[in-house]
């Protein structure tokens, strides 16, 4: 795992929050180191509390870690950061601006001409087939539309990592195997690096090159997986394979759910 | 495009152009609206005829309830004695100068304690007392204070509109999406960025709830200020109709004051049908 190449380290991170009552600390995780290489599409996956989203704060700059060091691009992660892109469950579209104005929104603390933000935001709802929907509103788009927007928002930033929280937990089913489908799809032609945070264990063997597996709380990574298997652009496919299902099991059995549901 | 876009695409109606068959199913919704127009119209009709014939024919004189035309015939010679254009236009003035400034003041300073917690904490106690307190109950004390002129009708206007939109302000700010204001933290944007693309924004449907709710507060309180002292606006005209009996007077100034109000609901209701475009009407 020890890669000079890699776009984001993590070493020997931990997290500690004040108790809610406040009668000593929750770890939420502890001693995590993980690498990301670029163009890498890494999945974590875990049992819900596992601090999987505290991964995502502490790398987007928006929290900073009780002890070890993150690295983004050989530069050390001290705030909030140009080069992550993140995407959570709810879309986060700005109601009050059209689509196309909502893309824009990311490059607005930057200096960049209206023109130059415009051009951008417009290439990145063409990659996420949106082009069509530039001046529409957000209320006038399905769910999955919504969040292939706030893909668009995201890429606009031209991101160095890509951090997804669970982008597709609150879609119906079907939505759901079209839009994996449709993200796999931009992130492979875009080659961008991407962090995918899920509990959704077939979401992460079929979308994934490598699947990081985080215990209860406190969170550590107890088990790594590569996932070797071909089309990583097309999860409905891989659905299909055989080996996709063996993969499932043996995170199934890291994860110890049956025992859990016995 | 390959099949799975075709579907997602479907699932969405496009905003423009609805295909033809579906006003088939517009139309009957449309005669309904139709149907309740006319009822509302209808029912005005009959609450007139009611009241230019039922008070007399229960012998219910005219200084009590004075009949429609009564009313008109009365309207007619306030215009002409009374000065009826020079009241009404006073009244609305400043009450649509209050009902301004009110507004700018409440939503300035829900901006401002919305924006620092601690001068929050500490004023809200203050705050929630003069919230509570009848505020026209104040008019005596500006005449004391300003004397029989326009000040005290236009500060007690300030004052009623001023508290629905502070709170109507600052519970939004209290409440924006914390998942946005971080988003807009990780795209490294300032405090100020944050105010004015996130905060200000989201704010926008309180604010004009509380605008609402001030248009009609506006009128109470320039009429409390005209009843209470001085002799300019139609509040002044309901407590001089009343002191010569004349009902009349009173009632055309009740239904003038009414016709104030409409028309500042009615201006902040084209505002906010402007403002608030991209919410769909339904849920508006």
């Amino acid at each position: 795992m020890q890669n000079t190449a890699s776009v984001l380290d993590l070493v020997e991170v931990t997290r500690r929050f004040r108790a809610p009552n406040g009668a000593g600390e929750l770890t939420a995780i502890e001693q995590v180191s993980l690498s990301v290489r670029p163009g890498e599409f890494v999945a974590v996956v875990g049992p819900s509390g596992c601090g999987k989203s505290t991964i995502l704060n502490l790398v987007s700059g928006l929290d900073r870690p009780s002890e070890g060091g993150i690295v983004l691009n050989g530069q050390p992660v001290e705030g909030p950061n140009p080069s992550v892109g993140f995407m959570l469950q709810k879309d986060l579209l700005l109601p009050w601006r059209s689509i196309v104005h909502n893309v824009e929104f990311g490059l607005e603390a930057r200096g960049l001409s209206r023109g130059e933000r415009r051009e951008r935001a417009l290439r990145e709802l063409k990659r996420c087939r949106l082009e069509d929907f530039a001046a529409s509103y957000p209320y006038q788009l399905s769910g999955g539309m919504r969040q292939r927007a706030a893909l668009a928002r995201t890429l606009a930033i031209e991101p160095a990592i890509v951090l997804l929280d669970e982008p597709f937990s609150a879609l119906d089913a079907q939505t759901k195997l079209i839009l994996q489908r449709s993200f796999a799809n931009t992130i492979a032609t875009s080659g961008i690096t991407t962090l995918l945070i899920t509990h959704d264990l077939l979401e992460a063997v079929t979308m994934s090159d490598r699947i990081l597996v985080m215990s209860e709380r406190p969170g550590r990574i107890i088990d790594e997986i590569v996932v070797d298997l071909p089309e990583r652009d097309n999860p409905m496919h891989r659905m299909g394979s055989p080996k996709t299902k063996q993969y499932v099991d043996h995170l199934m059995a890291t994860l110890h759910l049956e025992e859990k549901a016995a | 495009m390959s099949a799975p876009d075709i579907i997602d695409a479907q699932a969405t109606a496009r905003p423009t152009s609805p295909p033809e068959r579906n006003r088939v199913f517009v139309a009957p919704t449309l005669s309904g609206n139709h149907m309740a127009i006319l009822g509302s119209l209808a029912f005005g009709v009959v609450f007139l005829l009611a009241w230019q014939f039922l008070p007399p024919a229960l012998g219910v004189p005219p200084y009590i309830i004075p009949t429609v035309t009564d009313l008109v015939t009365e309207f007619g010679r306030m215009a002409e004695r009374e000065r009826l254009i020079f009241h009404t236009s006073s009244t609305f003035f400043i009450g649509t100068i209050g009902f301004i400034i009110g507004s700018l003041l409440g939503a300035a300073i829900g901006y401002a304690l919305g924006m620092s917690t601690l001068l929050e904490k500490v004023l809200s106690p203050y705050l929630l007392g003069l919230q509570i307190a009848p505020k026209v109950a104040f008019a005596p004390l500006f005449i004391m204070w300003f004397g029989y002129n326009a000040w005290p009708k236009l500060v007690v206007t300030i004052l009623v509109v001023f508290f629905p939109i502070l709170v109507n302000v600052l519970q939004s700010m209290k409440t924006v999406d914390r998942d946005m204001i971080n988003l807009a933290r990780a795209y490294s944007m300032s405090r100020w960025q944050i105010f004015w693309k996130i905060e200000v924004p989201a704010s926008m449907p309180a604010l004009l709830a509380g605008l609402r709710i001030g248009a009609t507060l506006a009128v109470i309180g320039v009429t409390v200020g005209e009843l209470v002292g001085g002799n300019t606006g139609l509040g002044y005209l309901i407590t001089f109709g009343e002191g010569q009996a004349n009902t009349a007077m009173v009632f055309n100034a009740i239904i003038l004051l009414t016709l104030v109000g409409i028309i500042l609901y009615a201006a902040v209701a084209a505002l906010e049908a402007r403002v608030l475009h991209y919410i769909p009407r339904a849920q508006r």
